[in-house]
């Protein structure tokens, strides 16, 4: 005869064992909310910024926009201490395996932002990042407002509030949510006379 | 206002009977004819003129400013494909100068010239990536701006833009591979 198996329990619980389950239950409810709370107010962004979207990027990280409002402020410019993959800008052909290498070296759970590029369709530029790269979010744009950014790392926080940290397999190849361009309010410029 | 390169042009012509350098001006004017210089020289001889002008007392060019091509394909009045321009300067006299070296498909090539100023290498390498234009006697003729595997030179007129489906064939990394 091989190993037996372990007999369910058939007997009624008592009312410790019950009350100790139910605090459990909520012990493990409040812990998976917390997590996914404070995982998705600390971002960390790797800016791989190579052209004026990055210029955006660091705007959106200066104070008038202030993406610390959103706890993404903290950019690591090693990908072994960031989970928010921020491409801005258009990536050459020659620093597409580059883009890999960081993303690869990145340690789960990961987020990618695909912000701006699209326009460039030459021969030495790489026609949207996510052929290569799992996308999570894009940002359009050319090169795309810090509202727009700030957009797109909203949706970011909406997805690990809601999705939570789910395995690779899980996810899939990538979200490919859109972040809505803001509106740019037309302001009515001064008389100059 | 600089002085004109004319003694090095004259110079030239006395050193090298046998070359027509058929001196102009990069823009022509009626009232100054002899302005901004451009002189042509055959591939040939192109490493003897311009050792010559490098060290003649007369020229003194100790400055390659640039180093570029252009491709005259479709090009109104053109008789030869590639032009290779150098720009020189001589920062003792003043003066400048811009050297024309015409080639030809196939194998377009020219003598290298990273043995009279050295910072003709990156330039060259530059020229051959994006034209085709090979550089004889260079220490290190690799692409420069593409990839090694690229097989194409983009700069020249009958490249499509787009590209030749070079850019889609890179390795795809999906989550589960990351």
């Amino acid at each position: 005869m091989g190993l037996a198996l372990p007999v369910a329990p058939s007997y009624q619980a008592s009312k410790e064992e019950y009350l100790s389950t139910k605090l459990s239950y909520v012990l493990d409810l409040l812990r998976e909310k917390t997590v996914n709370w404070s995982r998705k107010n600390s971002l960390w962004p790797m800016p791989f910024a190579t052209a004026c979207c990055g210029i955006e990027l660091m705007a959106t990280g200066a104070s008038r926009y202030d993406i610390a409002r959103f706890g993404a402020e903290v950019m690591r410019f090693t990908p072994r201490q960031c989970d928010l993959l921020i491409c801005a800008g258009r990536v050459a052909i020659k620093m597409m395996p580059v883009l890999q290498r960081i993303y690869m070296q990145m340690s789960e759970p990961k987020w990618v932002i695909s912000m701006g590029g699209g326009v460039f369709d030459t021969y030495a530029v790489v026609q949207g990042i996510d052929q290569y790269l799992p996308v999570d979010v894009y940002v359009p744009g050319c090169p795309p407002r810090p509202e727009t950014l700030i957009e797109g790392v909203m949706a970011i926080q909406r997805l690990v509030e809601k999705e939570g940290v789910k395995s690779s397999k899980e996810r899939g190849r990538g979200m490919g949510l859109v972040v809505q361009p803001t509106i740019q309010v037309q302001v009515e410029a001064p008389a100059v006379n | 206002m600089n002085p004109t390169a004319n003694a090095a042009v004259d110079g030239l012509a006395s050193a090298f009977p046998d070359i027509d350098f058929a001196p102009r001006p990069l823009m022509p004017r009626e009232d100054k004819p002899r302005e901004q210089l451009c002189v042509s020289v055959p591939a040939g001889r192109l490493l003897d003129v311009m050792r010559f002008l490098r060290t003649d007392e007369r020229c003194r060019f100790e400055q390659l400013c640039d180093l570029t091509c252009i491709d005259y394909l479709n090009f109104p009045k053109a008789r030869d494909r590639y032009g290779v321009i150098y720009s020189l300067l001589s920062i003792s006299k003043g003066h400048r100068l811009w050297v024309k070296c015409l080639v030809n498909d196939p194998s377009p090539e020219v003598p290298s010239v990273v043995s009279i100023w050295k910072g003709a290498n990156w330039l060259e390498r530059e020229v051959w990536d994006m034209f085709g234009v090979r550089f004889a006697g260079h220490p290190d003729l690799r692409r420069i701006l593409t990839w090694e595997a690229f097989e194409a030179h983009p700069l020249r007129k009958d490249y499509p833009l787009r590209g030749r489906g070079e850019r889609e064939d890179f390795e795809r990394i999906t989550r589960e591979s990351a």
